[in-house]
């Protein structure tokens, strides 16, 4: 398949590329995911056990725990967060956590939100390049 | 997303003219007001700051970035429950001392930033906070609920470091909850066909709330056949319960909580999309998914989450009175600090003491990887417990009411004496 753009709305500035990890339900930073080895730890996720370091997170958004701020935060100083984070939603706990660690650690981690059409069009292991205006260039890999 | 007009000191704070805490405070509470599609920010007049809950170094940076530069909270600002206690009794013997200390510090920063010191997730037990129609912020999920459903303050759930840019700039993006449209209830559940007598127990409103937020999604719901004179305990169940399951926010009780005279006030006088008619079947098995053990021996029984009120010692008082729990059985109620000395005042926490249990303050059972006991079967009377603990520690839950719990406690092993427990009483 040929490669295509998305264009996203930005709600925290950085570039980056990676391989895409596509989840199949939204995640807790606080308490569903542990941000000392970056990995999904809530046994009732479909994904638990994944480690979402080097990847573009593509996921509908977060669940709703005050701490997943925090947690995003954590990873991402810990150097074991995600190398993106893209959702369906225009989710502000992520982006804050992201904002937080961007100030206080000098890391730039692009947070984006897509249409939810166009979210549906990034499948795992896709390769995603996100560009700093929210530009999505995706290079979709064989899929069987 | 640039629809948002912010205020002459909103683009000072913003520019920087109040040093380089609040302009990035500022920078916070505009970020999440562009993302949210506010129109303008809101002051706001308190806060119930969840970032003093110890998650990790990210957590001490932030708050130590704010203390450096001399910042201080801008509206009275009360603390949630912390990863460890700090006044004894200390049960976490076998936690990891260094994330002991940096959890203490974190609480320590939060109190030079001019947090008050409660370290509660009820802090609606307290005199002295806000009332009906107060804009203000909270993360705690469960007092979010109760403010907004049962004080009748206007909050979003915000997360960790916007509930402190909030607090220290003083605003807050005007959206969701804080306006009249966010607010109005979308689906209905109608209770009015189960028995009266099984509405009028604490039990049955955990059930309630668990069901609610299971299936209410992002709708704000409103209940209806809720008995009027439906106690606190009772309505902090419903809160606490429906935000683990599902994330209500927000819920109306019609006849019983502040912003629901009547239906139509409640939903705006719009005709909710859904009514959901609960059914004794429907209760029956939100009950039994709060369980996740069978009958035996207990491990740990564990009380007061959300923290115990004082209405709640004085029954458990009353209950374990003269009695003494089962031998290596630990009995714990959580609960704050202000409570605590209240319940100690009427001779409550003696009483409860006297007969084996254990009173924790500024912390939650299920955060203490150390508790005594915090293992196998561990029975509980709150919905919100139940829901999260198989999740952070190794246990297996059984749910039952409060009366069942201390009866619990004093055999050593799952009792569930109440007729609640009888499929016959829910009418099946």
């Amino acid at each position: 398949m040929a490669g295509f753009t998305l264009m996203a709305t930005v709600l925290n500035p950085g570039a980056c590329g990676a391989p895409a990890l596509v989840l199949d339900e939204p995640l807790s930073f606080w308490g569903g995911y542990d941000p000392v080895r970056g990995m999904i730890v809530d046994q009732h996720h479909p994904q638990a056990g994944t480690v979402l370091a080097g990847h573009v997170l593509v996921m509908p958004g977060s669940r709703g725990s005050a701490g997943t701020p925090a947690g995003i935060a954590e990873a991402i100083r810990r150097s074991v967060g995600p190398a993106g984070i893209v959702m369906a939603s225009r989710d502000v706990n992520i982006a804050i956590g992201a904002m937080v660690a961007g100030r206080i650690y000098g890391a730039l981690i692009p947070v984006l939100a897509l249409d939810p059409a166009d979210y549906g069009r990034i499948g795992t292991g896709d390769r995603i390049d996100i560009a700093a205006d929210g530009t999505v260039a995706v290079s979709p890999v064989a899929r069987g | 997303m640039d629809s948002l007009v912010l205020g002459e000191r909103d683009r000072a704070l913003l520019a920087g003219a109040g040093g380089e805490a609040l302009q990035f405070a500022m920078e916070l509470v505009v970020r999440a007001a562009r993302i949210m599609g506010a129109p303008r920010l809101i002051d706001v007049s308190f806060a119930h700051i969840d970032a003093c809950h110890y998650y990790g170094r990210a957590h001490l940076d932030f708050a130590r970035f704010f203390v450096e530069r001399g910042a201080r909270f801008a509206v009275p600002a009360w603390g949630n429950t912390l990863t460890v206690g700090l006044l004894p009794p200390q049960p976490r013997e076998g936690a990891d001392p260094a994330v002991l200390g940096e959890a203490r510090e974190l609480a320590a920063l939060y109190v030079t930033l001019g947090c008050r010191p409660v370290w509660t997730c009820a802090p609606y037990q307290i005199p002295g906070g806000p009332g009906l129609g107060e804009h203000i912020v909270v993360g705690e999920s469960n007092a979010v609920s109760y403010y907004n459903s049962v004080v009748g303050a206007r909050a979003n759930k915000y997360g960790d470091f916007l509930d402190v840019a909030c607090a220290m700039t003083g605003r807050a993006p005007f959206a969701g909850l804080h306006t009249d449209a966010g607010r109005r209830a979308r689906v209905r559940f109608e209770i009015g066909g189960l028995p009266e007598d099984i509405r009028r127990t604490e039990l049955f409103c955990h059930v309630l709330g668990h069901l609610m937020g299971r299936a209410a999604g992002s709708r704000v719901p409103v209940v209806t056949g809720l008995p009027p004179e439906t106690p606190a305990d009772s309505l902090k169940a419903i809160a606490a319960a429906g935000a683990a399951s599902g994330g209500i926010a927000l819920f109306h009780a019609v006849g019983v909580t502040p912003e629901a005279p009547t239906l139509d006030a409640a939903t705006g006088g719009a005709r909710p999309e859904e009514t959901v008619a609960v059914t004794p079947a429907m209760l029956v098995a939100a009950r039994d998914s709060l369980s996740t053990a069978g009958a035996g021996p207990v491990s740990m029984v564990a009380l007061g989450t959300p923290h115990f009120s004082l209405t709640e010692f004085e029954r458990a008082a009353i209950l374990i009175a003269g009695r003494r729990i089962a031998a290596g059985v630990p009995l714990y109620v959580s609960t704050s600090r202000f409570v605590a000395e209240a319940a100690r005042a009427k001779g409550w926490a003696e009483v409860l003491e006297t007969a084996g249990a254990t009173i924790l303050v500024d912390t939650c059972t299920y955060f203490a990887p150390a508790v005594r006991g915090a293992r196998g079967r561990v029975m509980t009377n709150s919905a919100k417990w139940a829901y999260y603990a198989p999740g952070l520690i190794p246990v297996e839950v059984a749910f039952g009411a409060l009366e069942d719990c201390v009866e619990t406690a004093v055999a050593g092993e799952v009792r569930r004496a109440g007729r609640l427990w009888s499929d016959k009483a829910w009418g099946l």
